[in-house]
C-alpha cells in the first residue's frame, strides 16, 4: 500500500505541475453542473418544468410515485442530468490513464520505475488511483453544488428529496468510483499496450460508450435508472474492476515495453 | 557479487547475448565494453533483474535471477542509457520519489548527502528540466545510489555529454571507486574504461576477452619496444630474430620496433647483442598500446571467447 501511495502522490505532483490539466479536471465538472442548473432554472422560471407527463416516456412514470405530474417532469429531467455524475467519474480520468505508461516510456522515465522493486500491481493501481480519486471527488463536489443548486432551484421540495434518494446516492457515490476504476484499469491496459500517446488517448476514450448508451437510452426511453438498475450495475463493476485490474497486470510487458517499444 | 554463467537473451530469432560467463567481485569496477547493438545494455537490464534470460543463470549477492527478483532490485542500483528525470519535478522531489520506491529509510538525510557530494544542493528545488545534460547525468547517478545499492551498473554514463560534462560524471565515478563500490560499467569511452576498471569484459553478442587492461594489451600485442639507433641498418634487425623470446622485428628509419615477452631482462640481452654487431643504441623505449587499440583489433577480429572468465588478476 505505501509503494501504491508513493507512486500516486508522484502522479500527482506530476500531472498537477501542468496547470492546463488541472483546468480540464475541474472544467467538465463545473460545465456539467452548471449547464443543468441553468436549464432547470430556465425551466423552472416559465412557471412550470418545462415537461408534462406527456413529453416523458410512459414508464418513467411508474419512478414518479408521490409526485405530481408536473414534478415528475421535473424530475424526469433531474435525474436525466444525474447519469452525467456517473459519466464525469469515468471520462475525465481516462485522458491522464492512458497518458501514464505510454507517457513515462516516451520521456524515459519508466525504466528506472521499472528497475525499482515495485510490483506491476502497485504501479498500476498506483497510476488507476491517481487518475481516478481527482475526478471522483471532484464529481462529488459537483453533486454537492448540484443538490444545492436543484433544491434552490427547483420548484417542487419533492423533487429535491428524490434527488438525495438512496438510488442515486449508490449512483454518484458508488457507481461512479467503479465506473472511474473500470474506465482508468481499461486506460492503462490500453496505454501499456501501445506505444504512441495519442492512440492510447483516442482508444481509452471508447470506454465511455457504454455510459453515453445509458445517458441516450434513458433520453430515448428505453433505459430508467431505477434501485434494481444501479445495484446491478454496482454488483457488476466490482467483479469487473477486479477482473479489469488483474487482466491489466498480466497484459503489462515489461520486456516488451522496455525492449520494443521506440 | 555478481555471476553469470552461460546468461544468454534471444529476441526472437535474433541473439543478444550469447553464453555469457563472468564473476565480478565486491569492490571491483568492472568495464563492458562493445560497439552499438553489442547487447550491452540487454546485459545489464537481465543483471538488474528488468529482464528474463532465456538461457544461462545469474547471481547478484547470492540472489538467483529469477527467482529473487524483487530482492536483486533492491540491491542493484541502475542509470539507464538516458537520465530519465521527471522534468517538471524539482531535483529533489526527483530523488525523494525513488528513495520511498526503495524503502529509504533515512530519505531526507540521504536527498541531502548525494546533493551535497553532487554540488546540487542549491539546485534542490529546481525542476529537473532546467538542469545541465551533465548535472542530470549526475543527479541520474545520485538517484541509482541513494538505497547504496550493492552493484551499481551504469549503462553509457558520459555517453551525449559535452567533454566538461563527462568530465565532471568520471570525477564522481572515480570518488565511487575510491568508496570501494562494486560498479558494472558500459561505455564506449576507452580511455574512461582505462583508467577507472579494474578488469574489462570486450564484448560483441559474446565475450571476446576479459582481462585487466594492461594484461589485454600484453595479451594481444606483447610489449613492444624501440630500439634508437645511430644510423640506419636493415642488418640489425637479422641479429634480433634469432632470439626465442622476440616475437618480431621492424625496422622503421633508425629504429627497430621489437616485440617481447619481458622487456626488463630480454632488453639488456638485445642491447648487448645490437652493441656487438656494431650497432649504436641511442636509448630504448617502450611503446604503450592504447585500449582502443585493443578494442578494435579484438572486436574486428570476433575472436571466440576463448578468455572466457580467465583473468590474470
Amino acid at each position: 500500500m505505501h509503494k501504491i501511495w508513493v507512486i500516486t502522490r508522484k502522479e500527482w505532483a506530476e500531472v498537477f505541475k501542468n496547470r492546463f490539466v488541472l483546468f480540464t479536471i475541474a472544467f467538465l465538472p463545473l460545465m456539467l453542473t452548471a449547464l443543468p442548473l441553468g436549464v432547470l432554472y430556465a425551466a423552472g422560471s416559465g412557471g412550470e418544468a418545462g415537461l408534462s407527463s406527456t413529453d416523458m416516456p410512459p414508464q418513467f412514470a411508474q419512478i414518479c410515485q408521490g409526485l405530481s405530474g408536473e414534478e415528475c417532469g421535473e424530475y424526469y429531467l433531474v435525474s436525466t442530468f444525474l447519469i452525467l455524475y456517473m459519466l464525469m467519474p469515468l471520462a475525465i480520468p481516462v485522458t491522464i490513464a492512458a497518458y501514464s505508461i505510454v507517457g513515462e516510456k516516451a520521456t524515459r522515465t519508466l525504466e528506472p520505475v521499472l528497475a525499482a522493486p515495485i510490483s506491476t500491481l502497485q504501479l498500476l493501481v498506483g497510476k488507476a488511483l491517481a487518475a481516478s480519486l481527482p475526478a471522483i471527488l471532484v464529481t462529488w463536489f459537483g453533486f454537492g453544488v448540484f443538490a444545492v443548486g436543484v433544491r434552490l432551484i427547483s420548484v417542487s421540495p419533492g423533487v429535491s428529496a428524490k434527488l438525495l434518494d438512496p438510488v442515486w446516492l449508490v449512483a454518484v457515490f458508488i457507481v461512479g468510483p467503479l465506473l472511474a476504476l473500470a474506465a482508468v484499469s481499461v486506460a492503462v491496459m490500453v496505454s501499456s499496450r501501445v506505444n504512441d500517446p495519442r492512440v492510447a488517448e483516442q482508444v481509452s476514450m471508447l470506454v465511455i460508450l457504454p455510459l453515453l448508451g445509458l445517458f441516450f437510452g434513458q433520453i430515448a426511453g428505453l433505459i430508467y435508472i431505477n434501485q434494481r438498475l444501479i445495484l446491478l450495475m454496482a454488483g457488476v463493476l466490482v467483479v469487473a474492476d477486479a477482473l479489469l485490474l488483474t487482466l491489466a497486470t498480466q497484459l503489462f510487458e515489461r520486456e516488451t515495453i522496455l525492449t520494443r517499444w521506440k | 557479487m555478481l555471476k553469470t554463467d552461460r546468461l544468454t537473451k534471444r529476441f526472437g530469432d535474433k541473439l543478444a547475448v550469447d553464453g555469457l560467463t563472468l564473476e565480478v567481485e565486491s569492490g571491483e569496477v568492472f568495464g563492458f565494453l562493445g560497439p552499438n547493438g553489442a547487447g550491452k545494455t540487454t546485459t545489464i537490464r537481465m543483471l538488474a533483474a528488468l529482464i528474463g534470460p532465456s538461457e544461462g543463470s545469474a547471481w547478484i549477492s547470492g540472489l538467483k535471477l529469477g527467482d529473487h527478483d524483487d530482492a536483486i532490485r533492491s540491491r542493484v542500483g541502475v542509470l539507464t542509457e538516458s537520465p530519465g528525470l521527471y522534468d517538471r519535478l524539482g531535483v529533489a522531489r526527483n530523488l525523494e520519489f525513488f528513495a520511498a520506491l526503495y524503502d529509504v529509510q533515512d530519505i531526507p538525510g540521504q536527498v541531502e548527502k548525494y546533493l551535497r557530494m553532487l554540488g546540487l544542493w542549491e539546485k534542490r528545488d529546481d525542476p529537473a528540466g532546467t538542469l545541465s545534460k551533465g548535472m542530470r547525468q549526475k543527479l541520474a547517478i545520485a538517484r541509482a545510489l541513494l538505497h547504496e545499492p550493492e552493484v551499481l551498473f551504469l549503462d553509457e554514463p558520459t555517453s551525449a555529454l559535452d567533454p566538461e560534462a563527462a568530465r565532471l560524471v568520471r570525477e564522481f565515478l572515480t570518488t565511487l571507486k575510491q568508496e570501494g563500490r562494486t560498479i558494472f560499467l558500459c561505455t564506449h569511452n576507452l580511455d574512461e574504461a582505462d583508467r577507472l576498471c579494474d578488469r574489462i569484459a570486450i564484448f560483441n553478442t559474446r565475450l571476446l576477452a576479459l582481462d585487466t587492461p594492461t594484461a589485454l594489451r600484453r595479451k594481444l600485442y606483447g610489449r613492444t619496444v624501440v630500439f634508437h639507433l645511430a644510423g640506419s641498418d636493415g642488418r640489425f634487425a637479422e641479429t634480433l630474430e634469432p632470439f626465442d623470446f622476440v616475437h618480431s622485428v621492424q625496422t622503421m628509419d633508425n629504429k627497430l620496433v621489437v616485440t617481447l615477452e619481458a622487456p626488463e631482462t630480454q632488453n639488456p640481452i638485445l642491447v648487448r647483442a645490437l652493441v656487438q654487431a656494431g650497432a649504436e643504441v641511442q636509448f630504448v623505449g617502450e611503446v604503450r598500446r592504447t585500449l582502443e587499440d585493443v578494442y578494435l583489433q579484438l572486436v574486428e577480429r570476433g575472436e571466440a571467447g576463448s578468455d572466457s572468465g580467465k583473468t590474470s588478476r
